[in-house]
């Protein structure tokens, strides 16, 4: 019996001669929020996939909840709750008929069917428009209505493909904040998205995927440390001459970089702002902003497949 | 790959359900509907008054209703050979990849059903529906006959226009299967529906002509047939043959068979065969449904093995659009 949720072990998925997921191992916890991420064409949704048991995978085991959905693909379905990327739904039928539907599916009685959608619906905030033909549904409820589906279904684990791409900002908030509260319930989540500002505000771990590998796996602020290095980012945004030369001078800087005429990024071992202030002020030059860098996935996200694809081209070039 | 557990049948009905209530309720059904209703009115129409002029007599005057053709309008059962397809094509082209482009079939297939339940809940919602638009169908007619010929129909009658019924459905289904199963292969509505469409004016319109012609390249006349100008047995034989190779000749020859109880032979008939026959005596139901047993059996055999490959071809299919 394993403590986690879900478990992979050298997952590989091959179509003919591609290979769209290549040995990947990971563990989820009980309640806890996972981050798959990635471009395109990664290997997050074959993932996914071949966790429900909807693509059989070509090597490697899968467990959730220590059943294998390879083998019991409606034992796993039962308890887990799929939200797939751009979700459809009957749209000659109204929200509640669509829920009604898959509740069946689940081979809950009426009653129990009925008392889970309201609750589901009402949580959503959907209970007003229930009746309406989904139709009508704009992009964000109709997402709203597939986190209900997750919970008529009282999964134990959410798979989440992709949740608030293409939602507006308010909407995304929204979403991000039922995430949460799905969460609360004791909820395992998995998150696919390449949207990196919300996957760094709701996930507790995130593995970026390459190519079919998993190349980094952690808390962002784990990943930050091991792919932007130690040290504190600051960005100066000062007009004046020949200011690069002076904030290369400020003690504790490592390296200056600028990134527009005006505006510099120091790395260094601490924060230096009140230092770099005091040289762009002395320097004559004239100071408007300063700040420092929270570690952003978005930067870990750019360095490290920057990096990856730097390191790349030379390889190209001997071959 | 490990033996997987849990049944396939989970979830059959409700999907069968759920899509029956899609169908009654769809446009789609209600336009093909009203296009079988007023042909048949049409059709019904020229044989009633038919009936009425000439046979007083005829002991299988209700069969008549489905048989007598008026030029230019053929008869009602001919009507239906040519129409069930269409509606039947009209209510499967779409079962499969509607799904995909609705995008909804990931969400359902992450619902703990199989695969199987699916494509059988959908297929069997499809004939279903047939069932229930035949079986009105047949009731309109039987009621219009009451009221219009003034007699009540004979069990032979009513077991006959059954039967005839029966095999009209296991028609439906081959055409329903060819349309779900070009649902699978193609991923866009409109494809499919065309190439069904045109499968079915193939099989209707040119496989008569074609098999005619192929037969005399297979078997050529030989020189005393040529002298008489008629053709060869062989030569007839594999016409035949081809032609039963589309449902609709295997329709139209049980219907011939059903519904006109002196048919003997569905082929050429030797002049041996026909000794010691009291010629124009209607046959026993029993032998009637002798002589079509080939035609149904082949009926339902096309349903199953196109429903077979259709999934097959399902689930060997990615699940991601």
């Amino acid at each position: 019996m394993s403590t986690h949720v879900i478990e992979a072990r050298g997952l590989t998925k091959r179509y003919g001669a591609a290979t769209a997921v290549d040995g990947i191992d990971f563990a989820v916890g009980a309640g806890e929020i996972f981050g798959l991420l990635g471009p395109n064409g990664a290997g997050k949704t074959t993932t996914i996939l071949m966790l429900l048991g909807l693509t059989d995978a070509s090597g490697g085991s899968v467990r959730v909840l220590d059943m294998d959905p390879q083998r019991d693909p409606l034992a796993v379905k039962r308890v887990l709750g799929y939200l797939p990327d751009a979700v459809g739904f009957y749209d000659h039928l109204s929200a509640r008929d669509n829920l009604a539907y898959t509740a069946r599916l689940l081979g809950l009685d009426a009653s129990e069917r009925q008392r889970r959608i309201d609750a589901a619906l009402a949580r959503m905030r959907l209970s007003e428009v229930a009746e309406r033909r989904v139709a009508t549904y704009s992009r964000g409820m109709r997402q709203r209505l597939g986190l209900a589906e997750i919970i008529v279904k009282q999964a134990r684990v959410a798979i989440l493909d992709e949740p608030t791409s293409g939602l507006d900002p308010q909407s995304t908030e929204e979403f991000l904040e039922l995430i949460r509260s799905l969460k609360r319930d004791g909820v395992t989540v998995l998150l696919s998205s390449h949207l990196l500002e919300h996957m760094q505000r709701i996930c507790d771990r995130v593995a970026l995927f390459r190519a079919g590998r998993i190349a980094l796996m952690g808390s962002v602020a784990h990943l930050a440390r091991q792919v932007l290095g130690g040290g504190v980012a600051v960005e100066v945004q000062a007009a004046g001459p020949d200011l690069q030369r002076h904030l290369a001078a400020v003690p504790g800087v490592r390296a200056v970089t600028a990134l527009a005429p005006d505006r510099y990024r120091l790395l260094a071992d601490g924060d230096v702002r009140a230092e770099a202030a005091r040289v762009v002020v002395a320097a004559g030059g004239a100071l408007t902003q300063l700040s420092v860098e929270q570690p952003s996935l978005d930067a870990v996200y750019n360095r490290f497949f920057n990096a990856a694809a730097a390191a790349k081209e030379p390889a190209h070039g001997q071959a | 790959m490990a033996k997987r557990e849990g049944s396939p049948w989970t979830g059959v009905g409700v999907v069968a359900l759920k899509e029956i209530s899609d169908h009654l309720a769809s446009a789609r059904m209600r336009v093909l509907e009203w296009l079988i209703v007023l042909t048949a009115a049409a059709a019904l129409y020229g044989a009633f008054r038919d009936i009425r002029s000439a046979t007083a007599q005829d002991p299988f005057v209700f069969l008549r209703l489905f048989t007598l053709a008026q030029p230019p309008m053929p008869s009602f059962a001919a009507m239906l050979g040519f129409l069930i397809p269409l509606v039947a094509i009209g209510l499967g082209f779409d079962a499969v990849n509607g799904e995909y482009n609705r995008r909804t079939m990931s969400r359902i297939l992450s619902q703990p059903i199989y695969r199987d339940a699916l494509l059988l809940g959908k297929f069997l919602a499809g004939l279903a529906t047939l069932a229930i638009c035949l079986l009105c169908l047949w009731l309109l007619v039987m009621g219009a006959g009451l009221m219009l010929l003034g007699v009540p129909p004979g069990p032979q009658e009513l077991a006959r226009s059954l039967l005839f019924l029966f095999i009209a459905l296991m028609y439906a289904g081959v055409w329903l299967a060819v349309s779900m199963l070009f649902s699978v292969l193609f991923r866009s509505a409109a494809t499919s529906a065309l190439v069904a469409l045109g499968l079915w004016l193939f099989m209707t319109l040119l496989w008569p002509l074609l098999a005619g012609a192929l037969a005399q390249a297979i078997a050529p006349p030989d020189l005393a047939s040529q002298l008489l100008g008629q053709p060869s047995l062989a030569t007839l034989q594999w016409t035949q043959g081809l032609q039963r190779l589309s449902p609709n000749q295997l329709f139209s020859e049980a219907m011939v068979a059903v519904l006109s109880p002196d048919t003997r032979a569905l082929g050429p008939v030797f002049l041996d065969q026909l000794e010691g026959a009291v010629m124009g005596a209607p046959l026993a139901l029993g032998q009637s449904v002798q002589i079509v047993w080939p035609q149904a059996v082949g009926l339902i055999a096309g349903a199953i093995v196109l429903y077979a490959a259709a999934y097959v071809a399902f689930q060997r299919q990615e699940v991601r659009a």
